[in-house]
């Protein structure tokens, strides 16, 4: 299908897509068309060759010989952990701690924080738009302590009640999480305002920048968050690293959340004493060729330039929701326009079912996503059980938004 | 894929069989999918060892509803221990379309089975293994 808009002059897209080896392959006799980012990026030949690299000239574990190669990969390993800090604007790297993902940062948080420090008849204010992965280890959290959880509420365009603010925030409240960028509505929360909110009543703030991280530019001082997590494979990364950035002050003042090797000094019969941040939180064999690759990841994508892939995901989003908002029977949930909004979009058409619209895209080789997207509660408040989602990087195009729009068209010929 | 949604599967999901619920049924039961939200609920009428009468009701995709459809059709008017013996390769068969490379929508044509199972045995929950 040809259209006006072929692409966008902020980086040369179709050059880079040549990066990306699995987008050059046919499924169900179509060029794939990859529209589900949110789930998980695709990654540049870059990082392939990384992990390969690694496996193939200087796999050692870290942090332990005194060899060449342990101390190369350490050295990578380290690296890696300095790209990470400085990519969001982190005072020092050793505020980075690798974890699996950013629900184990989370859930890191949520155990070696929220232990020491939240009580019972504390509170806990998330918000409603939360991933599963910002809710459920706050709930097992308040469930061990007995604290309580409250939720900001959004409204029809998908934007947070700040209002709520008001009677929520309370001298109980001990700590505010909430997701930067919605991995389903596409919103971008404020987040500076809600931190400076917290700090008001002493409460300290966690941020889910698990879709923000990837695909804008995003600094912890501006944000003026004391937590940030994130997941690399969301961000053309391996699958299996993310990372907790922390507060320094704070992640000193700690207590261990796995126990384990490396992350002690002395152990004894009975006890031990703990290894300094960030080893503390890193019990065990780390990822260690994946965080490598993580910080081949981060290369890459400031090679482009986050400013750019976010102008570029701005373009792109502004084309998508004007053309699907033109499909008759289709409702977008979530803002109708791209200010403070990233390039994901969830939808839903009149009696039909997700399910039948992911399918029939699959057969015209589109790949979205359809179910909740793990965030039960902000369906319910759409009062709908299901929608479908589309979401963007770098590498999409907008011929691939209009191979969206005609399988939509495809399926209300097919099922209405 | 196109190839799920054959003429006869959108037949039964646009003009569905015993859609609907049943006044007075002998065992009411619903089963949920969480991967996706679909619902089926079945309503069952036994008289005599014999499903008398059935009936579905809930929200899905076209495979889970078409399903449902199919399965009730089929189930009308058996004993209750022959429905209990009913496969999961039977219902497959009738479902005729090609599901096996395909677990998530596996599931969506199993619900309305598991959820007769589970309705005839009086039992919480099934899992697909045991279908």
């Amino acid at each position: 299908m040809k259209n006006a808009v072929q692409t966008f002059p902020i980086f040369d897209v179709l050059t880079l897509r040549r990066d990306f080896p699995i987008l050059h392959q046919q499924v169900h006799g179509n060029l794939l068309a990859f529209l589900d980012t949110a789930a998980s990026s695709q990654r540049p030949m870059q990082v392939i060759e990384c992990l390969r690299d690694y496996y193939s000239r200087c796999h050692a574990n870290v942090h332990r010989g005194v060899y060449k190669l342990s101390e190369e990969a350490t050295l990578a390993y380290e690296r890696s952990r300095g790209k990470v800090a400085h990519l969001i604007g982190a005072a020092s790297p050793r505020e980075v701690i690798f974890t699996r993902n950013a629900t184990e940062a989370i859930n890191l948080v949520a155990y070696a924080w929220g232990s020491a420090n939240v009580r019972e008849g504390d509170r806990i204010l998330l918000t409603m738009m939360e991933h599963h992965s910002n809710i459920v280890p706050w709930q097992m959290l308040a469930q061990r302590v007995g604290a309580h959880l409250d939720y900001v509420r959004f409204d029809g365009e998908g934007r947070l009640v700040l209002e709520d603010l008001d009677h929520l925030l309370t001298e109980r409240t001990k700590m505010v999480a909430v997701v930067h960028q919605s991995n389903a509505l596409g919103t971008v929360n404020p987040v500076p305002e809600i931190a400076r909110r917290a700090h008001e009543v002493g409460a300290l703030m966690l941020v889910d920048g698990a879709q923000s991280v990837p695909h804008m530019p995003v600094n912890v001082q501006e944000l003026g968050c004391d937590f940030l997590a994130a997941s690399g494979h969301k961000m053309c990364g391996p699958t299996g690293i993310g990372f907790l950035w922390g507060q320094r002050h704070i992640l000193d003042a700690m207590p261990p959340f796995l126990g384990g090797g490396s992350m002690i000094k002395v152990v004894e019969t009975d006890t031990s004493t703990y290894a300094d941040v960030p080893v503390r939180f890193e019990a065990g064999t780390p990822a260690i060729a994946e965080a490598i690759a993580l910080g081949t990841a981060i290369d890459y994508l400031n090679g482009v330039g986050l400013e750019k892939i976010h102008h570029y995901e701005h373009e792109l989003t502004a084309y998508a929701l004007d053309r699907l908002g033109q499909v008759g029977g289709v409702t977008i949930h979530g803002p109708h326009t791209v200010e403070a909004r990233g390039g994901t979009l969830i939808f839903t058409m009149e009696g039909i079912h997700p399910h039948d619209i992911a399918s029939i895209l699959d057969g015209e080789g589109i790949a979205v996503r359809a179910g909740h997207h793990c965030t039960q509660l902000l369906h319910r408040v759409l009062g709908v059980p299901a929608t479908t989602r589309a979401s963007f990087y770098l590498y999409n195009i907008p011929e691939e938004v209009d191979r969206l729009v005609a399988g939509l068209e495809k399926v209300k010929k097919l099922l209405e | 894929m196109d190839d799920f949604y054959r003429e006869y599967i959108l037949e039964h999901y646009k003009y569905p069989r015993n859609r609907g619920t049943l006044e007075h049924p002998t065992i009411s039961h619903e089963e949920t999918n969480f991967l996706c939200g679909d619902t089926v609920r079945l309503d069952i009428l036994v008289e005599n060892e014999v499903i008398q009468d059935i009936r579905f009701s809930g929200q899905g995709c076209a495979i889970s509803m078409a399903s449902a459809s199919m399965l009730t059709e089929e189930i009308k008017g058996r004993s209750v221990e022959e429905a209990k013996a009913f496969s999961k390769e039977e219902l497959l068969d009738l479902i005729g379309i090609p599901l096996d490379k395909n677990p998530m929508r596996l599931k969506c044509a199993l619900l309305s089975l598991k959820t007769l199972k589970a309705g005839l045995y009086g039992v919480g929950a099934m899992q697909d293994e045991e279908l």
